[in-house]
């Protein structure tokens, strides 16, 4: 998990082996929901259907890189004794923005997602990076770093979303592209064939489940990740 | 000047300006997207008030759909006079406008209250619901050439507000639909409130317009007849709240209905 790169040069790019480390780990080796099992309640809640799961990805993105830039931008100004309080005062803003802009120009959407934005302020992915990354280190770094968290939430979110609703819809629909029909109508048992959705898969236990599947995947396949005896 | 960050001024200072900046922003934000979001809002109502006359609209054809079907907009006092009229255009701005009247805010402020502090005295909760400054909104509905009056109601669950639109026919005593919705109800439970095979329950059903009680919204499992509808299982607290909220405004559009049909009948 840990980053072993020795210091070399004193002023890194941007996209240096250890930044590009930043965005690469979190999809990965240290995957905020699969690996440090942090967020977890919203990646049960929130992947139903495939829509509700990008855009709840995208508002976690947007706060989690607007909360790492403008902590590690401050990181220098705040008194340590009220970071904590700081941190939060951020993150609130930035969700309350973000649920006045979806109820603005989404508000479907926003009523799916109902109280499920308000909780990002809540999701530790967000707080955890805020200060165990961006308190100490450069607004750059800090950028990469909420993209690649926020993209390893967002894969775990959509994967889980996808088996999701294909299981338990039977269709996937999603803006722009419409409906996709995966299994044929004359399947279902209502046109007198043999298929029918599986509602306990639109359940919240069911997404715990496909969570824990794909942390078994992973770890079968990624050895860094088994710990030793 | 090196500022020592864990003196108690610093400390003070930061945080009094991080609130005047982000309190600032936040404000900005609101008020800047204000507008959109009561129009979206109106939309939804427009999209529930069709629905209750099961007419579907989106939020797109919200509009045309609203002014094609809803053909007048009354607001009547708690006995049943009539305070306001009117037809045609919105206008957001117009208070007196009853399509402006927000029954969650009266429910939440005034209403709730007074059914909170007379619980066990029903004679005391009319009198006080009676003296209350509250206008109750209908919206008279015209399709395939019947006439309809939805009614909103509002009322508590077991965790926060239900609400709904309910769709009577012009004899003022039979349902002919419903829509129900929650804010937080609990999923699986309560929350099956909104689905179709409890709201399709009201179809036909009558009020009980004699009686104390109008309407029930019974424990599920129970017998039911004409004048009661079977709640939801698991849902109980729930089912309760819509009987409740049925129970409370129903009357209210049923005697300013009787009231008009009666001047009708005398001309």
């Amino acid at each position: 998990m840990s980053t072993e790169v020795k210091e070399i040069k004193k002023s890194e790019s941007l996209f240096s082996k250890k930044n590009r480390r930043l965005l690469s780990d979190p999809l990965n080796d240290s995957n905020p929901i699969t690996v440090q099992v942090l967020g977890i309640c919203s990646a049960l809640a929130i992947t139903v259907q495939v829509q509700q799961a990008v855009i709840m990805s995208a508002a976690v993105l947007f706060v989690m890189i607007g909360g790492n830039v403008i902590v590690s931008l401050l990181r220098n100004l705040i008194p340590d004794r009220i970071r904590i309080i700081v941190q939060l005062v951020i993150i609130a803003a930035l969700v309350i923005i973000v649920n006045e802009v979806l109820k603005a120009f989404l508000p479907d959407i926003s009523e799916k997602l109902s109280v499920f934005v308000g909780l990002i302020i809540t999701n530790c992915i967000i707080m955890g990076r805020l200060e165990a990354f961006a308190l100490g280190n450069k607004p750059g770094p800090s950028f990469l770093d909420a993209i690649g968290n926020g993209l390893g939430y967002a894969w775990i979110l959509l994967a889980v979303a996808f088996v999701r609703e294909i299981f338990g819809s039977g269709a996937f629909s999603f803006p722009g592209i419409g409906q996709l029909k995966f299994i044929p109508d004359s399947w279902f048992i209502a046109n007198g064939g043999f298929y029918e959705n599986n509602n306990l898969m639109i359940l919240p236990p069911m997404a715990l489940v496909v969570v824990g599947i794909i942390i078994w995947v992973q770890r079968s396949r990624n050895t860094k990740l088994i710990e030793e005896n | 000047m090196a500022v020592n960050k864990n003196s108690n001024g610093y400390t003070f200072l930061f945080s009094i300006l991080m609130v005047v900046i982000v309190g600032t922003a936040l404000a900005y934000t609101s008020l800047s997207l204000k507008p959109l979001q009561k129009a979206n809002e109106a939309d939804k109502k427009m999209v529930n008030i069709l629905g209750a006359i099961g007419v579907t609209a989106s939020r797109d054809n919200a509009k045309e759909e609203f002014s094609k079907y809803v053909t007048e907009r009354i607001s009547v006092t708690f006995d049943g006079k009539e305070v306001n009229k009117t037809s045609g255009e919105i206008d957001a701005n117009d208070k007196t406008d009853p399509f402006n009247i927000n029954v969650k805010k009266d429910y939440r402020g005034i209403i709730g209250k007074i059914i909170k502090s007379t619980k066990r005295e029903p004679e005391l909760q009319e009198e006080e619901l009676m003296k209350a400054d509250v206008t109750y909104p209908l919206y008279v509905c015209v399709k395939n050439d019947s006439t309809f009056y939805v009614a909103p109601v509002v009322g508590t669950g077991l965790w926060g507000p239900i609400w709904g639109y309910v769709a009577l026919m012009d004899d003022a005593e039979t349902f002919y639909g419903a829509t129900f919705d929650h804010k937080t109800e609990t999923p699986g439970l309560g929350a099956e409130i909104r689905e179709e095979f409890f709201t399709e329950k009201f179809a036909g059903k009558t009020l009980n317009n004699d009686a104390d009680v109008v309407f029930e919204v019974k424990k599920s499992g129970s017998v039911t007849d004409e004048h009661s509808v079977d709640g939801i299982t698991g849902g109980t607290i729930t089912s309760k709240g819509v009987g409740e909220m049925l129970n409370r405004t129903l009357p209210v559009y049923v005697k300013y209905l009787e009231q008009t049909s009666n001047q009708k009948a005398q001309l």
